[in-house]
């Protein structure tokens, strides 16, 4: 197949996967950039922000950062704490990056939440490049998010109906995708640590310290019980 | 801040980020075997990450006050019911999402 064909055949098996995303992204990326111009940054401002940071979440948090005391240190020791989950997906994703060429350092670097869930659980078609299928997903969401935070931080609101509630598609997005992924499992032990243990240090710890005692406890339970989880993966 | 100030900021957030998304594949480069644990790890934590990320999705919510999360527990439930019903992947989410709209927009 000529490099083109292999190209246009990975976008159109990539583009319904992300099509959730559209809808996501858009709406997020306009609330972050109509959230920036409130804050009184001009429009490149989130436009810049969007493209280089590319983590949601973080880029609200920084929001926060540059309206206070200059700390360059603290914001990156922030920063690696806000998005310590995607050490998880970098590891889960050694793998699945091999053999992608030049395009992996472009996956790793816009492998966001949504990026990461769908290239992790999609069936590829066969007859579509891996390697391409996977950096349009990745390509398109980042199109998705700049393009609403550029939208938000040129225009503001201009919304018709009322979005209030809207956010709850990308819940909606990562439940479907946990399930997808359950069906896959023949075994869901790892599956019901990740959410089990998340939900116990979320309700004792609250929303804002969770995550990394989460990580932590996921992690040590994955390694004590190594060697039960790798015999009952490999009886069928 | 002076405008540098900002983009120093800007660079020490994008910098940590980067950092949590390329170290795993730094110390595990492709042209060297990979350690036996990080494989097994690479292979259980996909499902306890994505575990993690739906919760990740409740941590705002306050159970014990406002609406105490009940749209959202309902919304969970149709995304998963249509899910396990008719595993229409673009169904199951804008039924979840459009239901937890209604929700929070009339009811609560």
């Amino acid at each position: 197949m000529q490099p083109k064909r292999i190209r246009t055949r990975a976008l159109a098996a990539a583009f319904p996967h992300t099509v959730p995303i559209l809808a996501g992204f858009l709406f997020l990326g306009i609330a972050y950039g109509v959230y920036m111009r409130a804050a009184g940054f001009s429009a490149v401002y989130p436009i810049a922000m969007s493209m280089t940071i590319f983590a949601g979440s973080m880029e609200f948090v920084t929001v926060n950062l540059l309206l206070g005391g200059f700390d360059p240190v603290g914001a990156f020791g922030l920063a690696l704490m806000v998005n310590a989950r995607h050490l998880f997906y970098g590891i889960s994703m050694l793998d699945r990056f091999k053999g992608t060429g030049a395009k992996k350092w472009y996956l790793i670097f816009g492998m966001c939440d949504e990026s990461f869930s769908i290239n992790c659980t999609a069936d590829i078609p066969a007859g579509v490049d891996k390697g391409w299928f996977m950096f349009f997903v990745t390509l398109l969401n980042q199109i998705y998010w700049v393009g609403g935070a550029a939208l938000g931080g040129l225009f503001g609101s201009f919304v018709l109906f009322s979005t209030e509630g809207l956010e709850f598609v990308m819940t909606a997005l990562f439940v479907v995708i946990f399930l997808e992924q359950w069906f896959k499992d023949k075994r869901h032990y790892s599956a019901l640590i990740g959410m089990g243990l998340s939900g116990i240090c979320l309700l004792i710890l609250g929303g804002d310290g969770f995550i990394l005692p989460a990580m932590l406890a996921i992690w040590a339970c994955l390694t004590l019980f190594r060697k039960p989880l790798e015999k009952a993966g490999e009886d069928v | 801040m002076t405008v540098t100030q900002q983009v120093l900021t800007i660079a020490a957030v994008v910098v940590g980020t980067m950092a949590t998304r390329f170290l795993p594949f730094l110390l595990f480069p492709a042209n060297k075997p990979t350690p036996g644990y990080v494989r097994y790890l690479g292979s259980v934590l996909p499902s306890a990450a994505l575990g993690l990320l739906v919760v990740y999705c409740f941590k705002d919510i306050s159970f014990l006050s406002g609406s105490h999360g009940i749209p959202e527990l309902l919304s969970v439930g149709v995304v998963a019911g249509l899910h396990l019903w008719k595993r229409q992947m673009l169904l199951s989410i804008a039924g979840g999402t459009i239901c937890y709209m209604l929700l929070v927009q009339m009811v609560f």
